[in-house]
């Protein structure tokens, strides 16, 4: 054999290599491309919150003239009501979605009774109707329970508790994967059905209660369409979606436009920092349950 | 068509298994829609059957019932309370007293009232008053008599309230006959305490799905039967039901009128048409892509040799967490005719101030533009989702496909994709249809637009407008044509479940239940 025969292979793994380190590398600019993409609009929000001179959409970003004035403007509209509204509602629809999402996805997951393949199967078709045609109603039982305009609130936590049993997939799969043999070695050890739940499986659930509260709390947190049909028409019953929206609109929208943006960083900002914190569990609730269903 | 046995159909080429699976989907459907009208056929010979099996039951129960038992088909609970089963027996008297109350006080008048949804509507009464200075003045006050509304909530309601009434009826004789055939065999009969041990522990489900089904009882089914029944009714902003005019019945001319095709394209049969489409176009895309690039970008990060993989994954799902209202209408504006994009592409000098580009204001534009805006929204929650499974493949398979001199592309191809396929096809089915009714990107990014001038049709239609977009904007303003807005929302039932049912057919993947715990 000549040198030549062997220096083939070296050269052809010389090619690997290089074309693994282009690759990587090209990898690398692509994530960074995309990562700069993704967070350009909320790094324009935030750095147009700042913008002093003008109110208008102008077209550069950098604001010539720093300050707090847009947030300062917040405090003169009705934004610290609505802000309030939505912090009310997404709390109380946090605390009794889950509780109400993890009655439901317990019993369905650890009962075996007649009506239960049925009653899956009757929510999944209810599933498929579009919400939104349930709302002229619901709209009209809320105004004769006197729940619109200045007191959307209630109604608001009302109608988001009300259905949000429908949504027990995610954590439904979530308890499937814990063993039934831990239930079965307490329930012969003389535990009730209630002793099980809150001894041994609710311990155990932690990432999903909290996966539960987080997306409770987000649903009302950035609810557009309900709360506006609740709130029509009045300032004090909005949310800050429908009070936000009011300022894009063509008539507004050259005097509102960086008080949208203040007030945009104001809302990211609370669920942004939850996010930090509970990324884990989101995730691991994205990836365990959206699947399984 | 001839069916081939497994070993025939192994020994296909690629290309023929294909076709041959094709025609086999084909060649079932007119057998699907055979098992259909069998099934519904036996369904009702089935009902019937049950029917009669329950009278006879009734009646072999009256005549060797005790005297308790036979009480109990007047008096509810009577015989649950000769046997000490008070709790029982309590509620069972007070759901028959409270339902007797009430079709007596309100439901008999409710009940009257719904084949006419009202007799009379508000009118004007006028009253003549005689003024100090001795000159009559006449005032006109309004008169509210029937209102179709409440008429047709509350009738519904009542028809819910006499089928359950009816229910806990036969449930209160069938504990009967269950307590004599105990006594007769001489076992002792629960007590009240045992019912009230069982809920927290036997019958713990009870409990637990009390709460949460009634809430969807009200506010989900209610309101769907409403508004399956609005469809039927004249019901819109000059028929409310109780301030102007009275609502009617009308049969099936809502579903006529939009659905008949004689006026060709200035019908709402053509805008329903085209909406649909599109809705089905975007729904398709919005699937697609997404799922594609969420899994590209998701191997990207999770490949060999990346770094600060989770850095990247943080980034993308911290937008996650930023509401949807405020990411889509600022994003709406960047690209508005005067917005940053456009700004942007005029100072890199790629256009001039007389081209600017019309993102919102072209149809095919705009269409495209909430497309791809639509992936910027959707990558990170697909990043998440394919990132958990993709890590589940296991990794022998690589390994053997690059012994065997296997690309890159071909293991995706022959690996990746298909255990992805198979395991997120019933998640790609739900991302279809939740697509299909994706109110919040279409509405926050276009509101529509740009409107579709040539559409005749209620609720201002525009081009990048949905189904649900549609229905939404057909219930607002005075116009509001809510009739027209149920039947819509019934067609979207009625094509969000054929796609559902046919493709949830055809999906490998349908695991069962069980196995999986």
């Amino acid at each position: 054999m000549s040198e030549k025969d062997f220096a083939v292979p070296q050269k052809r793994h010389m090619g690997l290599k290089a074309s693994k380190i282009i690759s990587n590398t090209s990898i690398h600019i692509l994530l960074a491309v995309i990562s700069v993409i993704w967070l350009i609009p909320f790094v324009c929000i935030l750095l147009q919150s700042f913008r002093v001179e003008s109110t208008y959409q102008v077209g550069y970003v950098i604001p010539k003239q720093w300050g707090f004035d847009n947030y300062a403007n917040l405090l003169k509209t009705d934004f610290p009501r609505w802000y309030l509204n939505t912090l009310i509602v997404a709390l109380c629809a946090a605390v009794f979605q889950t509780f109400i999402v993890l009655c439901m996805s317990y019993a369905l997951s650890r009962f075996r009774f007649k009506m239960r393949k049925p009653l899956m199967r009757f929510m999944l078709i209810l599933g498929m109707f579009p919400g939104m045609l349930t709302m002229i109603i619901l709209y009209r039982v809320l105004a004769d329970l006197g729940m619109t305009q200045a007191n959307a609130v209630p109604g608001l936590i009302l109608v988001y508790i009300a259905s949000s049993g429908m949504g027990y997939y995610v954590s439904k799969g979530f308890f499937d994967t814990i063993p039934k043999s831990l239930d079965e070695a307490a329930r012969v050890d003389g535990a009730t059905r209630l002793q099980v739940l809150f001894k041994i499986i609710l311990p155990l659930s932690k990432p999903i209660v909290i996966y539960t509260i987080l997306t409770a709390f987000m649903g009302p947190w950035g609810d557009y369409v309900f709360a506006q049909y609740v709130s029509f028409g009045t300032s004090a019953g909005k949310n800050v979606a429908v009070g936000m929206y009011g300022w894009l609109t063509n008539d507004q929208i050259n005097k509102f436009y960086t008080s949208f943006c203040a007030g945009g960083v104001m809302v990211a900002l609370p669920v942004t920092v939850l996010f930090m914190f509970l990324q884990k569990y989101y995730v691991e609730g994205v990836t365990g349950g959206a699947v399984k269903g | 068509m001839t069916k081939y046995s497994d070993l025939e159909y192994l020994r296909l080429s690629k290309g023929d298994k294909f076709l041959y699976r094709l025609k086999c989907f084909f060649s079932g459907i007119p057998l699907f829609f055979k098992n259909l009208i069998l099934a519904i056929a036996s369904a009702f010979k089935k009902l019937g059957l049950a029917v009669a099996h329950e009278a006879a039951d009734l009646v072999n129960t009256f005549k060797n019932g005790s005297v308790p038992t036979r009480v109990s088909y007047a008096v509810m609970g009577f015989g649950s309370f000769c046997r000490g089963q008070w709790l029982r027996g309590l509620l069972f008297l007070l759901m028959e007293i409270i339902f007797i109350g009430y079709m007596i006080l309100a439901g008999g008048y409710w009940l009257g009232m719904l084949p006419s949804l009202g007799l009379q509507g508000p009118e004007q009464v006028a009253t003549t008053v005689t003024s100090l200075r001795g000159g009559t003045n006449t005032v006109y006050t309004t008169v509210y008599h029937d209102n179709s509304f409440r008429i047709l909530l509350y009738g519904v309601l009542t028809l819910f309230f006499i089928v359950a009434f009816i229910y806990t009826w036969r449930v209160n004789i069938r504990q009967n006959k269950i307590n004599d055939q105990i006594i007769r065999s001489g076992k002792k009969i629960k007590s009240a305490g045992d019912d009230m041990r069982s809920l927290v522990d036997n019958s713990f489900h009870k409990t637990l799905l009390a709460l949460p089904l009634t809430g969807i009882l009200i506010f989900t089914v209610m309101p769907i039967i409403f508004m399956i029944l609005v469809a039927f009714t004249n019901y819109d902003g000059t028929h409310n039901g109780f301030s102007n005019n009275l609502f009617h019945w009308m049969g099936l001319n809502n579903f006529n009128e939009m659905l008949n095709w004689s006026s060709g394209a200035t019908s709402y049969a053509a805008t329903f048409g085209e909406v649909l489409v599109w809705t089905l176009i975007w729904a398709f895309f919005a699937t697609f892509t997404n799922y594609f690039l969420g899994m590209l970008v998701a191997m990207a990060i999770n490949k060999k040799g990346i770094h600060f993989k989770k850095g990247w994954r943080t980034i993308l799902v911290l937008t996650i967490a930023i509401p949807q209202f405020i990411s889509l209408l600022y994003v709406s504006k960047m690209f508005a005719r005067s917005g940053i994009v456009n700004n942007f592409l005029m100072d890199m000098g790629w256009i001039d101030q007389a081209h600017l580009i019309k993102f919102w204001e072209d149809p095919t534009l705009a269409r495209i533009t909430v497309i791809i805006i639509n992936i910027w929204i959707g990558i990170p929650y697909l990043m998440l989702i394919t990132t958990g499974i993709l890590m589940n493949i296991p990794a022998d398979l690589y390994e053997s496909a690059k012994i065997d001199g296997a690309s890159a592309w071909q293991q995706y191809t022959k690996i990746t994709l298909p255990y992805m396929l198979f395991v997120m096809g019933p998640y790609l089915l739900t991302s279809f249809t939740g697509n299909m009714n994706n109110f919040n990107v279409i509405y926050l990014l276009t509101g529509g637009a740009p409107t579709n001038n040539a559409s005749s049709a209620p609720g201002t239609v525009g081009y990048t407008d949905l189904l649900i977009t549609w229905l939404f904007k057909i219930t607002q303003g005075a116009e509001s044509k809510y009739y027209l807005a149920s039947v819509v929302g019934i067609l979207v039932f009625v094509v969000v479940a054929v796609i559902s049912l046919v493709v949830y057919n055809l999906l490998p993947s349908i695991k069962n239940e069980e196995d999986f715990q």
